[in-house]
């Protein structure tokens, strides 16, 4: 009973940097219909960006503000430059920009930072609590992903930056009529995204330690937390994320090898593509024709 | 009184395909006027191509400035308020958020002007935390309406407002219009099928055919034409 307990807490720390990728995702996905498969690149390499600020010697929580602050200008950039040209091709020409997007971000960083594992400094000491059912390091993990989506939440709900960014990812035309600016709008959107990458590579690098494939498991763990919550939801995007961490663990722990962990993202990917295409909390998509 | 907006020669394109072909068109400041012609006639691409969303040439000139180049939501920030077909409504924000969008141009608190909104529209006030989507077609156009003159627009632009409802909530929404129109002064460009009740209320009256302006005059001139009788009265 303990180990299973001790299974589930550390798979919702893993969950919860799922489910930061997984947001990240679903917001691209609903602004633009699009899935950015960069964003697990991006992510890494927004971490390698704080690694070389705290080996420069700047403080942690100081390395982690400026990273996701220029992660948020180079996602506003991205989104400029690389995206804003297929806005309105085939969704497939943007889907293989991304690929794209993830080739040379991992290219990039394995020629700057070379391919060898880096480790990366944890802000969080790695002491055992409630009797070693989580360490420290979980809790962390676990409460700067709170952290970060009650802002995302007050942001969204509360703000009128957010209402329109919402608005803009519903109804493009018509938010403009309200005179707001789409494109601005989905520039502010592939900032935030970057960022909440960024706070999801920092996240994980000091367990898997930093080298440029890092993210390539994680993404596809958010990935499927995102289609098991339902692409379209930013909730589901969350509490997705944190199923598949704890599953993960719990299959890892009793059923197959660690080794073979991976596959069980795949598995849960095409369970969910059978027998709920939705998600948990996806709502249907309508079409006229 | 000089026009607050005035297309002269205005082509419309979809691609290379020409779907307005030079049209005349003005707005009184404080007048309505409407646009009849049958489906497919260039009416709505007239409202499209006021407010950015087709390409134009000609000069579309709304209070002083010309309005092409503009991107639309410049031109709405200019005091333009564009009710689409099909309401265009926020479906999956609640009533308030679709409110708070219309005023996302104006500086400071809406406040005032949702309250304003409210007396307008009852209805509205009983729903604003629900979803848009969960409105009938009639409230949702109501909502549609009141999200425009949120931005204090000097000019509304409706592009049938009466389409799929019943008689009596099209009744009830017209006078709400006019009610508006006399309290807020606000000018309004008006495209509408139920031709003998746009001539009623408007002041002037462009007919609309294949992308010409076959006839224009005031509403009560255009009412009194045999042919037009004929053609879209009914009598």
């Amino acid at each position: 009973m303990h180990l299973f307990l001790q299974q589930v807490c550390s798979g919702l720390a893993s969950g919860a940097i799922y489910a930061s990728l997984a947001l990240a995702l679903v917001m691209i996905y609903r602004a633009t219909d699009l899935i950015n498969f960069a964003q697990g690149e991006m992510a890494m390499f927004s971490t390698y960006i704080a690694w070389m600020l705290v080996n420069a010697a700047v403080p942690f929580w100081a390395a982690f503000v400026l990273t996701l602050i220029v992660s948020f200008i180079g996602g506003m950039v991205i989104e400029r430059i690389v995206i804003r040209p297929v806005e309105n091709a085939p969704v497939l020409a943007a889907v293989v920009v991304t690929i794209g997007l993830l080739l040379i971000f991992n290219a990039l960083a394995g020629w700057l930072f070379t391919y060898t594992l880096q480790e990366f400094p944890s802000p969080f000491p790695d002491r055992p609590l409630l009797g070693a059912l989580l360490t420290t390091r979980d809790l962390g993990v676990i409460a700067v992903t709170l952290v970060m989506l009650a802002l995302l939440f007050v942001f969204f709900r509360f703000t009128a930056t957010g209402l329109a960014m919402r608005a803009a990812a519903q109804n493009p035309a018509s938010a403009r009529l309200c005179g707001i600016r789409v494109g601005r709008m989905l520039a502010i959107g592939w900032g935030l995204a970057a960022a909440i990458g960024a706070t999801a590579g920092i996240m994980v690098a000091p367990i898997l330690f930093l080298d440029p494939n890092m993210m390539g498991g994680v993404l596809l763990y958010a990935f499927t937390g995102a289609l098991l919550g339902g692409i379209t939801s930013p909730v589901g995007a969350v509490v997705g994320g944190l199923i598949v961490g704890v599953t993960e663990n719990l299959v890892g722990t009793y059923l197959i090898a660690s080794q073979l962990k991976l596959t069980i993202a795949l598995v849960l990917i095409i369970v969910v593509l059978v027998f709920r295409p939705n998600g948990l909390f996806g709502t249907a998509m309508v079409r006229r024709v | 009184m000089a026009p607050i907006l005035q297309l002269r020669g205005v082509k419309a394109f979809y691609g290379a395909l020409e779907a307005l072909h030079g049209i005349d068109v003005a707005v009184e400041d404080g007048g309505m006027t409407v646009l009849l012609g049958a489906n497919g006639a260039g009416k709505t691409t007239t409202l499209r191509a006021v407010c950015g969303m087709v390409r134009s040439e000609g000069d579309i000139v709304f209070a002083g400035e010309r309005l092409q180049r503009r991107s639309t939501e410049a031109i709405a920030a200019l005091g333009i308020a564009h009710v689409p077909e099909g309401r265009g409504t926020f479906v999956g924000l609640t009533v308030e958020e679709n409110l708070r969008l219309g005023a996302y141009t104006r500086a400071g608190k809406p406040h005032d002007a949702m309250a304003r909104m409210y007396g307008y529209f009852p209805l509205l006030a009983d729903r604003r935390r629900q979803q848009a989507g969960a409105l009938s077609g009639g409230e949702q156009q109501m909502l549609a309406i009141a999200r425009a003159l949120m931005m204090a627009p000097r000019l509304l632009v409706l592009d049938e407002p009466s389409f799929g409802l019943a008689p009596r909530v099209v009744e009830a929404i017209f006078a709400i219009i006019e009610r508006i129109r006399r309290e807020q002064r606000v000018s309004v460009l008006l495209v509408e099928q139920n031709a003998g009740l746009a001539l009623e209320l408007a002041d002037n009256a462009y007919l609309i055919e294949t992308g010409y302006v076959v006839a224009s005059g005031s509403a009560k001139a255009l009412a009194d034409d045999p042919q037009i009788r004929r053609s879209y009265l009914g009598y």
